[in-house]
């Protein structure tokens, strides 16, 4: 290779260089960003998949009392009306209710519930069992603490005596599925009472339990037979 | 050829960033973060014999000797990796905790107790470990410790478990699950008399225990109470540390307190309950 070449090929990989130089920056912008965006929570991506929050304007408005907390720091609740387009499906309305308690009110320091919790999907079984299935956030972002989660989980099922009186009592999930704790302390493997109009089942004979129940006495029954 | 290794090294990073930006979130990375519940262990707890959990079940056993309050189970909550609360200034739960239980276990033993402590370090033992400690002495309150993350500061409240129907699926023995049931009446009991103790010395505490489904008491075959001190949101630690004699000193009365109350439950299959000895 001749002096002339030479001295082109060490411009070209100088100008190469200098040109890496110029675009590393930007690139690592690109990596952050990209980083970010996959870090991005599983339920932000689920809520985006989820419809919105089912209210339709065919809903007569009603007025329905939402369980927040006071302003001050003495961990109580107050019922706050609002007047709301509900449905009269059970389901439905306590769905509209919920998603109006994650919102908030307008006071932020009253707030029960974290503002980035979601209601990922409820039901009721026939027996006025409710099960709310909530986004992670609900766990990870509430402050930690008894009476923190307790008064989280009060304020959904007094909202929801008040407003579904169809709900009777009322299992937590997050993200579909049973967690022992709410964030550390409120025990979440049980049912909570909801409407006070009936005595308080205990959790294991309540209908939660009984669904598992029947695969129960099939592992009872299998493992007898092994070891017979 | 310059051009050649410019537009090769330009190629690549384009490609590489570009590869970067496309890189989709999808319904199934979120399902694929869902996380899994512990599974409750299925285990019984004896209560007639001062053996571990999880023993098999026996035969009723003769009388048992008459058993009286001596032992305290002191549990500082969280732990280890497990920080608990935390405050603006720095503030950890599973740290303070460890201060408030050092002066309250002098507080007791000045009383005469017996104390065992769930950790005495850095350390985060299940709550099945916890309740453990407990369900493996005769005699014993179990008390876990917690500092809030928010509530009125320089307050302190104090929780006990909701009724529930016990579960004696064998005769002598109570489900692990369900431990605390039995206990539930000498709790409440506990809990009032220690917090109107707190009371006495913390302005704006409640007079009486508050009722909530605090899973460390759940499992615990004991008279068991949660004590929980308002906050890690205060301004600066030492209103913390201030605190630190005043809930020893009532929880040590409180204890006292409760002594005379202390009778073992009747269980099915089980002999009549001791006669208490303070």
């Amino acid at each position: 290779m001749s002096p002339k070449w030479r001295i082109r090929l060490a411009g070209g990989l100088l100008v190469a260089v200098i040109a890496a130089a110029l675009y590393f920056p930007a690139l690592r912008r690109q990596v952050n960003k990209a980083k970010q965006l996959t870090e991005e929570t599983a339920e932000q991506a689920r809520r985006e998949l989820l419809p919105p929050a089912p209210v339709t304007s065919g809903d007569p408005k009603v007025k329905a009392k939402m369980f927040w907390g006071s302003t001050g720091s003495d961990g109580s609740l107050v019922p706050v009306t609002v007047e709301l387009p509900l449905s009269s499906d059970p389901v439905l309305r306590a769905k509209q209710i919920l998603n109006t308690l994650l919102a908030g009110p307008v006071d932020p320091e009253a707030r029960t519930l974290p503002p980035d919790a979601a209601l990922l999907a409820f039901y009721i079984l026939p027996d006025g069992t409710a099960v709310a299935d909530f986004s992670e956030s609900l766990a990870t972002s509430i402050p930690s603490g008894i009476q923190s989660e307790q008064l989280a989980v009060d304020s959904i099922t007094r909202t929801l005596e008040a407003n579904v009186p169809q709900v009777q009592r009322l299992k937590i999930l997050i993200h579909g599925q049973e967690v022992d704790t709410l964030a550390g302390h409120l025990d979440l493997t049980q049912t909570f009472q909801v409407s006070m109009k009936e005595a308080p089942t205990p959790h294991s004979t309540s209908p939660v339990s009984a669904i598992t129940a029947p695969f129960k006495r099939a592992i009872e029954k299998a493992e007898k037979a092994a070891k017979h | 050829m310059v051009v050649a290794v410019l537009l090769g090294l330009a190629l690549s990073l384009a490609t590489f960033s570009s590869g970067l930006r496309a890189k989709p979130r999808t319904a199934s990375n979120a399902q694929g973060m869902a996380q899994n519940a512990p599974a409750a262990p299925s285990k019984q707890v004896e209560t007639s014999s001062p053996s571990q959990s999880a023993a098999p079940p026996v035969p009723p056993s003769p009388p048992p000797p008459s058993v009286g309050l001596n032992i305290v189970v002191l549990d500082p909550a969280h732990g280890g990796t497990d920080l608990g609360a935390r405050g603006t200034e720095g503030i950890r739960e599973s740290e303070v905790v460890l201060q408030f239980t050092a002066q309250i276990k002098r507080a007791l033993e000045g009383q005469g107790f017996q104390v065992i402590l769930t950790r005495d370090g850095n350390d985060n033992p299940s709550f099945d470990d916890r309740s453990a400690r407990a369900n493996a002495q005769r005699g014993a309150v179990f008390i876990t410790l917690h500092i809030a993350s928010t509530g009125l500061a320089g307050t302190v409240r104090t929780y006990v478990m909701p009724d529930a129907p016990p579960s004696y699926d064998t005769p002598g023995l109570i489900s692990w699950d369900r431990a605390q049931a039995p206990f539930v009446g000498l709790s409440h009991k506990l809990g009032d008399m220690v917090q109107a103790e707190l009371a006495k010395r913390f302005k704006g505490s409640p007079a009486t225990a508050q009722v909530a489904p605090v899973r460390q008491l759940r499992t615990t075959a004991a008279p068991a109470i949660a004590v929980e001190i308002s906050s890690v949101s205060v301004e600066e630690r030492a209103e913390l540390d201030r605190m630190i004699p005043g809930v020893a000193e009532a929880i040590a009365h409180g204890v006292v307190d409760f002594r005379p109350s202390y009778v073992l439950p009747v269980l099915p299959g089980t002999a009549p309950p001791s006669r208490v000895q303070p």
